[in-house]
């Protein structure tokens, strides 16, 4: 059993998750990040590896990937900084990166990266569920690694059926038509939405993400879900920290959790 | 071997459907109609109708005397310069317009590098009365001001793309972002056969009309169906593909793609993606395309925005890894002068992106009785102002 999975068991509602997108605004700054938010009570990280045209995310998470990118942040880079994490840290830590970096770091290899460093989990959102179960599956599990896929608005049922099947550790609820860092608010629109995920049974339990930026939206998010994912939020007030990105970490996860 | 797509969405290993889940309803949507929808009565007499009346279809396969007897052979241009907008492009927006409709969808969204897909959808919004945004790199905006401002005179909403490098994977990118907010309304004309499953497909059967009508065109002028060489540009591919469509499996028949060189294949500015291209994942689709080790897009360099792309279709990459096209490089310099030289032999002013196809003319020996169709894809009214800046005149 790994630590998302761990958590999911020990802990069901109010779960905070928080998007980071590893090298920003600093190279160094990843492991110090990690730290803090465990620190600060956050339950689970979402890793992201930067990407120069991703496109299930806003200009926010994109700016922020190609500021890693420019201060040297890569996969393998990336593995480097994690090598010696859980020595000092025992956060559940999510991968999250976009299919063609990992086609070019190599599948196996990444695996074997992931497990070495000891990494829980991945979400990868251009990866098609009939190609991860052909080419990916039993690699991830044999690894002890969950996968989280996403479910939105347009998911049909048979489909979100298939995702939870495949999904481990949560499933990905993303709450709107819409990129990260889209529009800020719940609408009862998205409340019913999250009604009729409610109704069905899962395998999995959810997290809510897209959208999620402060306490009221996080809360909201709560109610229908074990918890919730913030991204683009977070990359804002670190750009707006500056340096000192521990105290960005304490001041942010406060400002979520009161 | 087959050529063309499996019933999973692959030419080869290549293609696929590697999108968000955001996009699937809508791609998933495309996918189970799209070929009913193109096999309707009412679908085919409405194509075929605009095509003939409103693009000016057929093109004539122009025999150019001059031509052949500089490299001689028996050299036939495809006169898709003579469509209506000035490029094949317009073949794909009549036949996605035509499919938005009957999908009802009720706003259009575009991507534009130069502006040429840009006007032939800005085009086609405007003949079928919906509303149409195309986004184009920022730094394209500036680049091709008569192209947008032709955009806007017919109706069309030019967002500029801020993200990346500004140019036309960027604006690919903020096209696809639209798509996922807005899922239902929206239909998104991909310009290219690139992007994920079926728009390769989709998009080559629409440019399909051009190598089906070399066949009869041919057939009445040489009394053979089939050419020795069908020569076309690639960038995403959409004009090589309409062109080499109907001969894929006419072993016979050598097809030739020519993609831009840039400065030169090393220089560093270059988007020749057959030899700097290696199999990764770009707008949806498994395809060569110019990235680092790390995995990141490369942004490409070209005279020519319309081949300025650091991917290429996944149809073309399977074409190239099975060895059934040949494929040559050609520079910006070697393309400038390839349009002057048909400029004052023909009186035909090509397009830069067509350029690159007729300097690989150059590049074969051709026996005196080779019958050669080069794909004439556009025309070059909408790089005047690169040509008169680049001339001696």
């Amino acid at each position: 059993m790994n630590r998302i999975e761990k958590l999911f068991e020990e802990k069901k509602s109010s779960i905070l998750n928080i998007y980071f997108t590893a090298g920003f605004p600093n190279l160094t700054d990843t492991v110090t990040i990690i730290k803090s938010l465990e620190e600060n009570g956050v339950d689970l990280i979402e890793l992201g590896i930067p990407y120069s045209d991703p496109l299930a995310d806003g200009t926010t998470i994109q700016e922020s990937g190609n500021i890693a990118i420019g201060n040297g942040m890569s996969l393998k880079v990336l593995f480097e900084q994690l090598k010696d994490l859980r020595k000092e840290s025992q956060i559940p830590i999510i991968l999250m990166g976009y299919l063609n970096q990992v086609m070019q770091f190599g599948v196996e290899k990444f695996i074997k990266k992931c497990k070495e460093v000891d990494i829980d989990g991945l979400i990868l959102p251009d990866l098609p569920v009939d190609v991860y179960e052909a080419e990916f599956k039993s690699l991830i599990s044999s690894n002890d690694l969950s996968i989280s896929f996403l479910v939105t608005p347009q998911t049909s049922d048979e489909r979100i059926e298939q995702i939870d099947a495949n999904s481990s550790g949560f499933v990905y609820v993303v709450s709107d038509s819409s990129i990260t860092g889209g529009k800020s608010g719940i609408s009862s629109q998205q409340i019913e939405y999250f009604k009729r995920l409610n109704n069905k049974s899962w395998k999995n339990p959810r997290l809510i993400g897209f959208g999620i930026s402060d306490a009221q939206t996080f809360n909201t998010a709560c109610t229908y879900a074990n918890g919730a994912i913030i991204g683009s939020a977070f990359i804002k007030a670190l750009k707006k920290g500056g340096d000192d990105v521990t105290q960005t970490c304490k001041t942010f996860v406060e400002s979520i959790r009161n | 071997m087959t050529y063309n797509i499996d019933d999973k969405g692959y030419y080869g290993k290549f293609g696929g459907a590697f999108i968000p889940e955001m996009l699937h309803a809508n791609v998933e949507e495309l996918k189970q109609q799209y070929i009913s929808i193109m096999n309707e009565p009412s679908f085919q007499a409405d194509f075929q109708n605009l095509l003939k009346d409103y693009v000016g279809r057929p093109t004539p396969l122009y025999f150019a005397k001059r031509l052949s007897e500089k490299y001689k052979a028996k050299i036939y241009l495809k006169r898709e310069d003579l469509c209506h907008t000035g490029a094949h492009k317009v073949n794909n927006t009549i036949g996605q317009i035509l499919m938005a409709q009957r999908l009802g969808k009720t706003r259009i969204i575009a991507e534009t590098g130069a502006g040429q897909h840009g006007v032939a959808t800005a085009t086609v919004c405007a003949l079928m009365g919906m509303e149409c945004i195309v986004y184009m790199g920022a730094v394209d905006i500036k680049r091709q001001a008569p192209n947008v401002m032709r955009m806007k005179m017919l109706g069309a909403e030019v967002r500029p793309a801020e993200s990346g490098s500004k140019t036309l994977k960027d604006a690919t990118n903020e096209a696809i972002r639209d798509w996922i907010s807005n899922p239902k309304e929206t239909h998104y004309i991909i310009g290219s056969v690139v992007g994920p499953h079926p728009y390769p497909d989709m998009v080559a059967k629409f440019q399909s009309v051009i190598s089906e009508e070399i066949k009869w065109q041919l057939q009445e002028k040489e009394n053979t169906p089939n050419p020795d060489y069908v020569f076309a540009c690639v960038g995403g591919g959409s004009n090589a593909a309409g062109a080499f469509y109907h001969y894929l499996d006419e072993p016979n028949v050598k097809l030739i793609s020519v993609e831009a060189a840039g400065m030169g294949i090393n220089s560093g500015e270059s988007a020749a993606t057959s030899v700097l291209g290696t199999l990764g994942i770009i707008h949806g689709s498994k395809t060569l395309l110019m990235q680092t080790e790390d995995g990141q897009i490369i942004e490409p360099y070209s005279i020519s925005a319309g081949l300025d792309y650091p991917g290429i279709g996944p149809m073309h990459a399977h074409l190239i890894d099975s060895k059934r096209a040949q494929t040559f490089s050609v520079t910006d310099q070697e393309a400038l002068d390839a349009a002057l030289d048909l400029s004052r032999i023909e009186g035909i002013i090509p397009a830069l992106e067509t350029a690159h196809a007729l300097h690989a003319l150059s590049l074969i020996d051709f026996e005196p009785n080779d019958i050669v169709v080069l794909n004439l894809s556009g025309r070059g009214d909408k790089d005047l102002q690169t040509y008169i800046s680049n001339y001696d005149l």
